[in-house]
């Protein structure tokens, strides 16, 4: 039963390689060349897949990379589209979406519950009560939908290529072409893709009946091939347009991303389906699709058929219909007054009968369902939309072919930010006013006429070469049309419905009027509501069909309803082809593979991965036992912590001192060489940026530290101060050339003495000096600190010496019971002592007022970034402050968490827990809490309410907490 | 993705750049009122337009101005912040 037929000239299949194939479980025959649709069509088979809804048969309906009805599973891949799949041999596919078959599919049920699913029906009856939620949802996803994905599928690696051009054109057919020659001709770098395996757009199916055309689109081809400034892609897509040109090419082998100085966009235009009742039975299909199926793959589309049309493009589906010998029984215009005498005469001699002012009312399924067995066929008012059903006619046939008009493949123009009009002489959007680097031609910009087409290409590349810095004459073009392309209004409306106008979303015309009832009369609301456009077609047959139907229901003119945007891409294109390969970099410290050897348990701190605490091999130990483990080493003898993560910025030149000042709240010209000074840094609100350490090296060189995750941004906004203020300053930023690390607690001194020749006694070296000399045998930089302990030293060595310095450490304090501490060890340790953590206990709007930093606020100094605004705030009272606390000794209950509220007595929020913890050296639950100024006085008693509702009584107390064990 | 111009190493893709807010001349601190420098801190004005605004190129470090309409993003020029009359 095959209904392929004679050799074509120009068809895209290879006889001499037949192939063979299964769907369904049955043995096809097709050649190489064809895809999965035209070698099951050939075949007689005509059922290609089910509805996303109601389970209905489909079969073709575009045949242009938008027949989502028919998707079909090899068992590794889903929803591979069977109208442009190429077919290869020992495949073994099954449609998609069905249980037991696409022929016997068990839900096919749900199309006779349809008149209970209307639309918004799922919003409406599922979303309560809540917990039968999931039960239903399991059950409507195994209902509706498209393949299951295979979770074992393999990962295949496709690369990312990237490509240059002076001007990328989308789109090969006559326009796209033409316009590809005058460029190349001209020396412009010109690529040319198109989604087909062929260059000729519509030339290779609706015009290829004509040897005129046909001769054209060769001479166009040859003149193609040999242009060496021209480069093709076929089979690919222009996936998407992103800013200044950027258009990724989706081929099947992966992507190229294309960056164009110019793009001319000639995709053409997609065929729009008339509406009547059972418009999607298998067998009735769009007017090109039959004409792709005749002129591509030399497959009869039907036996004998009729075409429905309200253009003139039916009457030539009609005679290549009747050329490969389809019984064409009539062609039913839509228009009351028909086509030109010319043609209506062509398709007469082919003894074909013309019923103008006509529609099809419905098709008539066959017994199944599987297919159509003929059309009602009625008289039709265009003005109202409504058939004459007194006057209908039964019309024998398997197959009807559809051309009632076009909507613009302008994706990518909309996009790349198009102003569209609606021109109401071809009933189409058309460019109004395009980015100046991007140009349209062809039908998408509304020329159909070939010679006029061919004439827009050129004229598109001139205007791109222009655009470009060469001038060239641009031509006008003229066309002259016998009639629009398409139609104001296909539709015919039909009591009982099933007239479908998405056939991704099983949308019928009774859908919209319902929406628009319900108050979504909005086109981009009706898109929600209904679901229009939102298949995997993204509305690419069913968008103007819903905007004529709006446009009509609002009774506004189609331009004021608009159009919806289609995102990229422009057909869906597999997650595989934008995954690249895992790249999240991490910086790693010098010590980095020491903490992975010792037990660290690294985590992300920012782009560095730090320990947070140690759980060394063969030691059973819990995340908590570490912390305090670790916290009581650095209280009781000594503990070093990897502290390579700070920023370190050293800031040179005679302008150094001043620069300082300016950038930081606290005072450093006055500062020795050797001295350090807490440097804070305020953004223009006054609000506290971060706090580090600046110490004075030299007269003209100061180096000063950041808090590990703000390293880049004060470094950033040094450079743009240092800029702005045009000062003599030199910034360079040490962060990743220097290793650092703290050695704290009482032990401390006796361990880093050892190592070093400089002088670290008490008397010799205070609390905030800073040394230079040897550590370890290596040019260190040496600080005394007081951040977690109050005896503490911080060593900065090149990045090189880090490990080495480390090691030395920890084998000098093994005597003094040394442990390596991690981050987490470090916040328990820095709140023991009373030290806030910038944008942890602060946020973005706490000023150094509200978080006791007025004593490292220089008010008396000329400026500082967030002076002004100090100024304006110290005038008022705070209403917020910062304090450290305790909860009760012996406290057991609920622990309160980070951000847990304090309430008043009058049960308001009057703060907020910013730290919290446990410390086992002072055997109490400490920590930070935003509360109200008088609340901060030591022994003043707030309440936390925990997470579940509990109050908790906690105690305003100074820090450093160590007072406590005193007491 | 966009390109970008810098006024140090020419056009580059905009990863390679972060946006450092809208340009503003500041206040004079020791004589504008409080409202005015609480206006200049805070208010911020949306309306679509030519902007000058701060870009900067991470790679090489350069902060620059680019004069950019926020209704078309086009940027018309860039320059080094000073020296906008050199280039």
């Amino acid at each position: 039963m095959s209904s392929r037929i004679a050799k074509k000239r120009g068809e895209w299949i290879n006889r001499d390689k037949p192939l063979t194939f299964e769907y369904e479980g049955q043995q096809v025959q097709g050649y190489e060349g064809d895809t999965i649709s035209s070698a099951l069509w050939a075949n007689g088979v005509k059922v290609l897949g089910r509805s996303f809804k109601y389970h209905r048969a489909r079969g073709i309906l575009s045949f242009a990379n938008h027949d989502v009805n028919a998707l079909m599973t090899d068992g590794e891949d889903t929803n591979i589209r069977a109208d442009v799949w190429p077919v290869s041999n020992g495949m073994k596919l099954e449609a998609v979406n069905t249980d037991g078959g696409v022929i016997k599919d068990k839900n096919k049920y749900i199309d006779y519950l349809s008149p209970f699913l209307p639309v918004g029906f799922y919003y409406k009856t599922f979303y309560k009560p809540k917990r039968m939620f999931p039960f239903w949802e399991d059950k409507i996803r195994k209902a509706a939908g498209l393949g299951k994905v295979n979770f074992n599928y393999p990962r295949h690696i496709k690369p990312k290529r990237y490509a240059h051009c002076d001007v990328l054109i989308i789109g090969a057919g006559a326009s796209g072409l033409s316009a590809a020659l005058e460029a190349a001709e001209q020396g412009f770098s010109v690529i040319l893709v198109d989604e087909n395996r062929q260059i000729g757009g519509s030339l290779t199916y609706d015009l290829a009946g004509d040897p005129a055309a046909t001769d054209t689109l060769s001479t166009l081809q040859a003149a193609v091939e040999s242009q060496a400034n021209i480069r093709v892609i076929i089979d690919a897509y222009a996936g998407g347009y992103y800013g200044d040109n950027l258009v990724p090419i989706v081929e099947k082998s992966g992507i190229t991303k294309v960056r164009a100085q110019t793009v001319i966009v000639a995709a053409g235009v997609f065929e729009q389906p008339p509406v009547f009742r059972y418009n999607d039975l298998p067998g009735v299909m769009l007017g090109s699709a039959a004409q792709r199926l005749v002129h591509r793959y030399a497959v009869k589309p039907f036996n004998k058929g009729v075409v429905v049309t309200a253009n003139d493009h039916g009457y030539r589906t009609a005679l290549d219909l009747a050329s490969v010998g389809v019984e064409v029984v009539a062609v039913i215009d839509m228009r009351r007054d028909g086509a030109a005498q010319d043609i209506t005469q062509k398709v007469k001699d082919k003894g074909i009968a013309v019923h103008k002012g006509s529609c099809i009312y419905e098709a008539v399924a066959a017994g199944d369902k599987l297919g159509v067995k003929e059309v009602v066929v009625c008289p039709y008012d265009e003005t109202t939309a409504e058939a004459d059903t007194s006057r209908s006619v039964r019309l024998a046939c398997d197959g009807v072919a559809m051309s009632a008009g076009w909507a613009p493949a302008a994706a990518l123009l909309y996009q790349a930010g198009t102003k569209m009009r609606y021109d109401d002489s071809i009933q189409q959007f058309v460019p109004a006013q395009l980015p100046e680097s991007v140009f349209a031609a062809g039908k998408v910009n509304g020329v159909f006429e070939l010679k006029a087409r061919m004439q827009d290409g050129r004229r598109a590349a001139a205007e791109a070469m222009n655009y470009m810095g060469k001038v060239v004459a641009v031509d006008s073009v003229k066309q002259s049309l016998s009639s629009s392309p398409s139609h104001p209004y296909p539709i015919v409306n039909h009591p009982k419905g099933k007239n479908f106008v998405d056939f991704d979303e099983d949308i019928q015309v009774k859908d919209f009027i319902n929406a628009a009832k319900e108050g979504f009369d909005n086109i981009e609301l009706m898109k929600r509501f209904t679901t229009v456009g939102m298949g995997p077609s993204q509305g690419k047959h069913s968008n103007m069909n819903a905007i004529r139907i709006l446009a009509r229901i609002r009774q506004l003119p189609v331009e004021k309803i608009g159009t919806t945007t289609a995102r990229p891409f422009f057909h869906p294109t597999p997650i595989g082809h934008l995954g690249g390969r895992g790249f999240h970099p991490h910086r790693y410290t010098a010590m980095h593979q020491w903490h992975v050897d010792n037990g660290g348990e690294m985590f992300e701190a920012g782009i560095w991965m730090r320990p947070g605490f140690y759980t060394p091999a063969g030691v059973k130990l819990s995340a908590a036992d570490a912390v305090q483990q670790e916290a009581l080493a650095v209280r009781e003898k000594v503990g070093m912590i990897d502290g390579s993560t700070l920023g370190k910025i050293e800031v040179f030149g005679p302008d150094a001192a001043a620069f300082l000042e300016r950038f930081y709240t606290g005072k450093f010209a006055g500062q020795k060489v050797g001295e350090s000074r807490i440097a804070m840094l305020l953004d223009e609100a006054g609000v506290m940026l971060d706090d580090g350490i600046a110490v004075r090296m030299a007269d003209d060189q100061f180096y000063v530290s950041t808090n590990s995750s703000n390293a880049a941004t004060v470094y950033r906004e040094m450079q743009r101060n240092v800029q702005l203020w045009k000062m003599q300053v030199t910034l360079v930023n040490l962060t990743g050339a220097m290793a650092a690390m703290t050695v704290a607690g009482p032990a401390s001194r006796s361990v880093v003495e050892q190592l070093t020749d400089i002088d670290v006694s008490a008397a010799a070296m205070p609390d905030g000096a800073f040394r230079t000399g040897k550590v370890a045998g290596v040019d260190a930089r040496l600080m005394r600190v007081s951040f977690v302990s109050d005896l503490a030293f911080e060593i900065h060595v090149p990045y090189k010496a880090g490990l080495h310095v480390w090691n030395a450490v920890m084998e000098a304090g093994k005597a003094f019971g040394i442990r390596p501490f991690g981050t987490d060890a470090q916040r328990l340790l820095r709140l023991e002592m009373g030290h806030h953590l910038i944008s942890h206990d602060t946020d973005g709007l706490t000023n150094p007022f509200e978080a006791h930093s007025d004593s490292l606020v220089a008010m008396d100094k000329p400026f500082f970034i967030g002076q002004r605004s100090l100024k304006i705030l110290a005038k008022k009272p705070l209403n917020k402050k910062l304090t450290t606390f305790v909860l009760d000794q012996g406290f057991n209950g609920e622990l309160p968490n980070e951000c847990n509220l304090v309430i008043d007595s009058a049960n308001n929020i009057s703060g907020r827990v910013t730290s919290i913890s446990y410390s086992r050296y002072l055997n109490r639950h400490i920590g930070f809490a935003f509360v109200p100024p008088e609340q901060t006085n030591d022994g003043a008693r707030f309440q936390i309410r925990t997470d579940s509702g509990a109050m908790v009584s906690a105690t305003a107390c100074n820090a450093p907490f160590f007072h406590l064990l005193e007491s | 993705m966009k390109l970008l111009q810098c006024p140090i190493n020419g056009i580059r893709p905009l990863s390679e750049f972060t946006y450092g807010g809208e340009y503003r001349d500041m206040p004079d601190p020791d004589t504008c009122t409080d409202k005015e420098w609480a206006a200049y801190v805070h208010y911020r004005n949306g309306a679509p337009g030519l902007k000058k605004e701060w870009w900067y190129h991470g790679p090489s470090g350069t902060w620059f101005i680019a004069e950019r309409d926020t209704m078309t993003d086009k940027v018309s020029r860039t320059y080094i912040a000073g020296q906008e009359e050199k280039q």
